[in-house]
């Protein structure tokens, strides 16, 4: 059969480039040393540079701590238990089929309206579906390339386009920024590399789901996007429908880069594994994301929905270098169950009359702890920057928890800094008013916190608010007892 | 319409209506007076069916069923409306977008198609001149920023379009004056109609100089204590409550 054989070649063709190299074994034992980082270098046969990238940022993280400040409380991490390395998962390796994947999960797969052939696709059951999107992306590709867009993982764009990758890896989130960025630094698997061209709008939304070998990106994740000048990006991250992933500790990075009139909107949807319903087992999602608008009026926007992982710990941050540049933060945060947050933003204002905006919206429900953590500094040199913060909390049920710590450092007497925070808890008359109006108490409290998000889903890619939306009600069916 | 037969309630364990009585035929409207603290908000929950009222003794009929044992939004759907007294503000949910969910959840129940935007649209706007609720406020949160008339207009354009068969006003006219007081009446009297009953809770007897009502009952210590036509209203005001609750302390 031809298709068979495209197929075939298809997926051996991803293989030539550079995946798979002499050693034999798939996946390192538990362990980290300076060994193991030049076993992870030796499979993806980088060049020496990107060794020496790694091994120095592992000897740096030796002299490290775990930091421990944030309002969230876990096990102690063994980072000797970990395996840092496993291939890509071949064909067969998954579930033969939908029969045999968690009845729930494909349950909630319906829920959201998840077309058969994507479900065996986020379920890893490895079938014809794959060959689907494979030519999907191809012609994705094809138009990227027409327009310059560089769209590709971050091992490719190692041996593709070494100066770029050499010139700005590691520029916003240096290795020695934090213990997990060092961490990934030394050991990260792989991610997505993405490069627009000076005045080239990005002619579609870019989404990692339909990056070929998307699969098994793994647990050091490493997200490099640079737009040019007078470019424009918006990237999709993740996907609502639910992740499940048998490594706990994500330590992704993502470094973003807007020069001079440029502007990159990334968006975020969370729903990793946040573990059973005494909170065991979920994903700890410990990010570190932060842009630099390198250049005068660039624009930075970040939006996310965490609604997964056990525990949430990131800042989505701006660095406003340039003059007149933007920074923004849209961020929408669930906890249930026994789930936490610590998230929030910081706002380094350098540049003159940089301006950002924060607006945080958290919700707690059943056993959730959910923190707000923000900086907002304004430099010595920030003259009439401006932030506006708002930073709102809503509580259901009454064994949750919301906490707010805002950091504001001011050294410009012309810069402005305004910060709101509410905190609301659904009321007994709100969902009594609601049911008296022949609304169902589910229905009462998915408006009530549709309506308290609708800010920050307002700021999504339509199709991804929609899908946020429904996520949402799902994450808090039966939240109020 | 409505029977509610020797009605019992506790709320934090303290008997508040004790043994209360009332039958309300279709399209009649009545009114129910009394002092502070005699039980009137309590009825109006009760029949709305709000947690926290422990029903202890007695039934309540309402077209033929037992209201009782119904959830608050299946009372909603088979055709009881609660104007609330003070009706709470949803911030951040579109006040059109509650209305067409609201009227689209009891249509639903009702085995009625919904309507669409369009046809949703036409008919609030209608509706909403009915109330002279400004167009704007459509467009706002659900009651957030709402001045007390313009929340009370809010409430009497719900009822326009649920077009219930039993309506509740529950202390409609605290808070407004009187021009205020004067449209939602006229509001509530444009949907009087004989297929429509009215229960007006109320402490003032000049509510009922601009709705009417066929019935009046004066409520205390959690009893219907005497009932009569409108001049019972006029002697209330007259002489207040105090002549009534002396006479039944005497009985």
């Amino acid at each position: 059969m031809s298709t068979q054989r495209e197929l075939d070649d298809l997926v051996k063709a991803g293989y030539e480039h550079g995946f798979v190299t002499e050693v034999e074994s798939e996946t390192l034992p538990p362990g980290l040393n300076e060994d193991t980082i030049r076993f992870i270098s030796a499979k993806k046969n980088e060049p020496e540079w990107m060794l020496e990238y790694r091994l120095k940022a592992y000897r740096h993280w030796l002299t490290l701590e775990e930091p421990d400040w944030a309002h969230l409380q876990h096990d102690p991490i063994d980072y000797q238990a970990i395996s840092y390395y496993s291939a890509p998962k071949k064909a067969g390796d998954g579930p033969k089929s939908l029969d045999e994947v968690d009845p729930e999960l494909i349950e909630t797969y319906n829920k959201l309206g998840i077309p058969l052939e994507e479900q065996k696709a986020l379920a890893g059951v490895a079938v014809d579906a794959v060959f689907d999107s494979v030519s999907v992306a191809t012609t994705f590709r094809e138009e990227l390339a027409k327009a310059g867009v560089i769209f590709c993982s971050i091992s490719e764009a190692v041996h593709e386009y070494p100066e770029l990758v050499k010139k700005y890896l590691g520029s916003v989130v240096p290795h020695t920024d934090n213990f997990f960025a060092c961490l990934n630094a030394a050991v990260f698997s792989d991610g997505t590399f993405v490069y627009i061209p000076e005045g080239v709008r990005c002619p579609m939304e870019l989404s990692t789901y339909f990056r070929i070998n998307e699969a098994k990106t793994g647990q050091f994740e490493r997200t490099l996007i640079v737009a040019d000048k007078g470019a424009y990006v918006s990237y999709l991250e993740g996907c609502t429908a639910p992740m499940r992933d048998e490594n706990q500790l994500h330590a992704a990075v993502v470094e973003l880069i807007a020069l001079e009139d440029a502007k990159i909107k990334y968006s975020t949807v969370q729903n990793w594994y946040p573990g059973d319903e005494k909170g065991r087992g979920g994903i700890y999602n410990f990010v570190t994301k932060r842009g630099d608008c390198r250049g005068d009026r660039s624009h930075i926007s970040w939006t996310q929905v965490e609604t997964g992982s056990a525990i949430t710990w990131k800042y989505p941050s701006c660095i406003l270098s340039g003059d007149d540049s933007v920074g923004e933060f849209y961020s929408v945060a669930v906890t249930r169950g026994y789930q936490q947050a610590d998230t929030g933003t910081k706002m380094y204002h350098i540049g003159r009359n940089t301006r950002s905006t924060i607006v945080s919206k958290g919700i707690s429900a059943a056993h959730g702890q959910n923190a707000y953590r923000g900086l907002v500094r304004m430099g010595p040199k920030a003259e009439n920057a401006r932030n506006h913060t708002q930073c709102d909390s809503l509580l259901i049920g009454d064994q949750c928890g919301a906490h707010t710590f805002p950091y504001i450092e001011v050294r410009n007497p012309t810069a402005k800094v305004e910060h709101e925070a509410t905190t609301s808890k659904i009321s007994e008359d709100q969902l009594f008013y609601c049911r008296q109006r022949g609304l169902s108490e589910e229905d009462a409290v998915s408006m009530i916190v549709n309506g308290f998000c609708k800010e920050v889903f307002n700021e999504l890619p339509m199709e991804f608010a929609v899908e946020a939306r429904k996520l949402l009600n799902i994450t808090l069916e039966g939240a109020v007892g | 319409m409505l029977t509610i037969k020797n009605l019992h309630v506790n709320v934090d364990g303290k008997e508040i209506l004790r043994g209360l009585d009332l039958e309300i035929g279709t399209g009649e409207v009545h009114a129910i007076m009394g002092p502070n603290g005699s039980g009137k908000s309590t009825l109006s929950y009760v029949l709305a069916g709000r947690d926290g009222y422990e029903v202890t003794e007695g039934e309540v009929i309402f077209a033929g069923k037992n209201l009782l044992e119904m959830e608050p939004e299946e009372r909603a759907w088979a055709g009881i409306f609660l104007a609330m007294q003070y009706p709470v503000e949803l911030p951040g949910v579109n006040n059109m977008s509650f209305l067409r969910e609201s009227v689209n959840a009891v249509r639903r129940a009702r085995g009625e198609e919904e309507l669409d935007a369009i046809a949703f649209m036409k008919l609030v706007r209608e509706r909403a001149e009915l109330v002279k609720l400004p167009e704007k406020l459509l467009k706002r949160s659900v009651n957030a920023g709402f001045s007390g008339g313009e929340k009370k207009r809010n409430e009497i354009l719900q009822m326009a379009l649920l077009e219930p068969k039993l309506t509740i006003l529950d202390e409609i006219d605290s808070g407004l004056d009187i021009d205020a007081l004067r449209t939602v009446a006229e509001g509530v009297n444009a949907l009087r109609s004989p297929e429509r009953s009215f229960l007006m809770i109320t402490h003032y007897q000049r509510l009922l100089d601009y709705i009417e009502p066929d019935h009046i009952h004066v409520l205390a210590h959690g009893r219907i204590v005497r009932s009569g036509g409108k001049e019972l209203a006029l002697e209330l005001e007259e002489k207040g409550y105090g002549w009534i609750l002396e006479e039944e302390a005497a009985a």
